[in-house]
């Protein structure tokens, strides 16, 4: 029983991650009917917001401290950030401890205004010609965004920490009753989990409840007919993939403590997050969700010692084989609607 | 000749000529020049131009032909690669057999693929030869160790069986031959301050590429080639006049998948060793851009393409930034750091970025690829010449 719950503890974490990149390739497949594979270049790119904000809140300047000493007897050189001058010593360190949680502010305008331009400039032009070709622009798109990434931050992964308070372990198992030490889980990812809820929680309840999102639903049931109605449907589809983009740039930005982002991580989760996507459904946003989740924990119950030694390297290909069983046995995948890319 | 019409043997002479004649048009720089940097003459990327180009065209059959754009092409190239480098290590170091097992093997697994991936199509098709690929690569990297090396990989070693080699003399190391000739070998012909290489290795995947491409463009010509242009153009109105769809389209997938084997096999010919990073999807994703980007659909445009991605791989990224500086010395002072900042980015390390640009670029207004683009100059240049005489480029297939 415990190792049931920690191995779907385990598997939450990165369920939340495929969870949210599955959702904003859907939205945007869903509304503009292009499938994008430069998705994981925006959650790799939102990881590196992070990333950002943590060296501008660095930045520092040095000053002589003659109080102290280093080894040789010379006054000691501190660096001292900007930060403590504007907000004050332990004020300027709390803001640097929190920056990953401070760059969900910094990154929603930056990927939003990524997205618009994504759309705005490339995109757009792609809605008449065929998949294959909306495929490979954003495969090209994706290469650039990475090389250009990579040119100003280098290969190698840049480890950034979760604020201090975050940064341990707790007893999951005796807060619900079971012994002590049985099940460890690190708070940094409990903290994913949430994020991940809310925002999954808060795009459906601005796709349900509000008037935008009523009418972003009736674009995706049938856009002509809205389009008719005077209604400037592409405007709040570009805004659509502005959102879609912002949420896996989020997803990137929270996913920074977890792994160290560097410039390839995108395209690692791309791969996944599509399989997630046609598991769920082409174009089915509770499916996304949902398929995310599933495919998470079952990978992280693929790779229990017990399994490994049942069936050897199934934790490597567990996603890949459920994806083909389901394509091959419900090709809608899990909740697809009929007549959505049936092709 | 051949049983091709005029246009195609021309074609297919004109690509003899250009392959045999490769170590010296490749090398039109003499020998310590300033622009000796630019000569792609030397053995190693010459085999990389052709064993791609043999990729390229098999995967050109699929996609170009039928509109299935498979995204796990190299799982067939890595498992020719596994087949090949055991026919080494247990049978002979006689390249013979171990790309013939390449193909064999390629075509194999091809079966086993397409057979479940080509029951959908579009972007499903792409996501589960995607995952496909995926798997072996993973299956490659972990479990199957005993028979892939997982991440080391294979090589021969002095102590494999081989059993139709004799035992080799001490402190020899096996290296890859065809009845003897070594593949490694070559012939230098020094000519004036020029230096030409004619490789054994080149030479033999120079001769089978263009069997493969003679191969491909009877493919092309052939009532098959027209079943599957019909796969691409309509299923629909293809399976109302009768026809199953599936067998064409599988058969192509495993022409191409041999044709992956092939060029598997030759890559251990001239370089016998294998890993599992050849199988991952960077690697399919790279061939998907030699088609596209030499023009997809056209007999020639593969092998353009992967000449020239390549050409990119080896040449703009051995630039560095010195170089920079001593071709822009004659700017003024300021002037040269401008721009050799402005350029630094797209070359050395950075050639990548310049290759994703070219891509989009091609992607975006260019469909057709390089042969799109040269068709479009020649056009313009017919143009000018004879107002009236237009109508015979334009009216031609993109092929």
């Amino acid at each position: 029983m415990e190792t049931f719950i920690l191995q779907t503890l385990n598997g939450l974490d990165k369920g939340s991650a495929y969870a949210l990149i599955a959702l904003g390739l859907t939205l945007i497949f869903g509304t503009l009917g292009v499938v994008n594979f430069a998705h994981g270049a925006l959650f790799m790119i939102g990881a590196f917001c992070a990333v950002t904000l943590s060296r501008i809140l660095t930045l520092s300047y040095i000053v002589v401290d003659e109080s102290k000493t280093d080894f040789l007897g010379n006054p000691l050189k501190v660096d001292v950030p900007y930060v403590f001058d504007i907000f004050g010593q332990s004020t300027g360190e709390a803001i640097i401890d929190w920056a990953v949680p401070l760059a969900i502010i910094f990154s929603i305008p930056i990927m939003i205004a990524i997205g618009w331009i994504m759309e705005r400039g490339l995109i757009k032009h792609f809605y008449k010609r065929p998949h294959a070709d909306q495929i490979l622009v954003t495969f090209g798109l994706a290469i650039v965004l990475q090389e250009i990434i990579k040119y100003y931050y280098g290969a190698n992964p840049i480890p950034t920490p979760a604020p201090e308070a975050f940064s341990g372990s707790f007893d999951f198992g005796a807060l619900i009753g079971f012994d002590a030490n049985t099940i460890i889980y690190p708070y940094w990812r409990i903290v994913y989990f949430i994020f991940a809820a809310v925002i999954i929680g808060a795009v459906f309840a601005f796709l349900q409840f509000t008037t935008f999102g009523m009418v972003v639903r009736a674009g995706m049931a049938d856009r002509e007919t809205v389009g008719m109605l005077g209604i400037n449907i592409d405007r709040r589809f570009t805004i659509m993939f502005g959102l879609a983009a912002a949420v896996a740039g989020l997803a990137g930005v929270m996913y920074t403590p977890i792994v160290s982002p560097n410039y390839h991580m995108g395209m690692d989760f791309l791969v996944l997050s599509f399989v997630v996507v046609v598991v769920g459904g082409m174009g089915s946003l509770p499916g996304a969700v949902l398929a995310g989740f599933l495919l998470g924990i079952l990978e992280s119950f693929a790779s229990m010692r017990e399994v490994l030694e049942l069936v050897p390297g199934i934790n490597q290909i567990i996603i890949y084989l459920v994806a083909i069983v389901i394509l091959l046995t419900r090709p809608r995948g899990l909740m697809g609607r009929k007549g959505v890319m049936e092709d | 000749m051949f049983g091709l019409d005029r246009k195609d043997t021309r074609l297919l002479i004109l690509v003899a000529i250009l392959t045999m004649a490769a170590p010296f048009l490749l090398n039109p720089f003499p020998e310590g020049s300033a622009m000796a940097q630019f000569n792609a003459g030397y053995p190693d990327l010459m085999q990389r131009f052709v064993i791609f180009g043999i990729f390229a065209i098999g995967f050109n059959i699929l996609f170009g032909l039928t509109g299935y754009l498979s995204f796990g092409h190299a799982a067939f190239l890595g498992v020719g690669s596994y087949a090949a480098i055991w026919m080494m290590k247990l049978l002979t170091m006689n390249v013979i057999p171990a790309i013939f097992m390449g193909v064999i093997f390629g075509g194999l697994f091809a079966v086993i693929v397409g057979y479940i991936s080509l029951r959908r199509s579009g972007i499903y098709f792409s996501i589960l030869t995607l995952a496909f690929a995926q798997m072996s690569f993973a299956l490659a990297y972990s479990v199957l160790t005993p028979i892939t090396g997982g991440e080391t990989g294979l090589q021969p070693k002095t102590n494999d069986p081989r059993i139709l080699d004799g035992t080799l003399a001490d402190g020899a190391t096996p290296k890859a031959n065809i009845f003897g000739l070594e593949m490694s070998s070559s012939f230098e012909l020094p000519l004036g301050s020029w230096l030409f290489t004619f490789n054994t290795g080149y030479y033999l995947a120079a001769f089978v590429m263009l069997a493969s491409f003679y191969v491909a463009i009877r493919i092309f010509r052939s009532p098959f080639g027209m079943m599957l242009r019909a796969v691409k153009s309509n299923q629909q109105r293809m399976t109302y006049t009768g026809l199953n769809p599936r067998p064409y389209t599988l058969a192509a997938f495993v022409i191409s998948g041999m044709y992956a084997g092939l060029a598997g096999g030759l890559m251990v010919a001239m370089d016998t060793q294998v890993g599992p990073e050849r199988m991952f999807w960077t690697a399919s994703g790279e061939v998907v851009l030699m088609t596209i980007l030499g023009g997809v659909g056209t007999l020639i445009g593969p092998v353009l393409g992967a000449g020239a991605i390549k050409y990119m791989e080896n040449i703009i990224s051995k630039i560095n930034s010195d170089i920079l500086h001593t071709w822009f010395a004659f700017l003024p002072d300021g002037l040269e750091d401008l721009v050799v900042t402005l350029i630094y980015p797209f070359i050395g390390k950075g050639w990548h970025l310049t290759l994703g640009i070219i891509f989009m670029l091609v992607v975006i207004f260019l469909p057709g690829g390089l042969v799109e683009g040269g068709q479009r100059i020649a056009k313009l240049f017919s143009r000018k010449k004879a107002d009236d005489n237009t109508s015979d480029v334009a009216k031609a297939p993109a092929e």
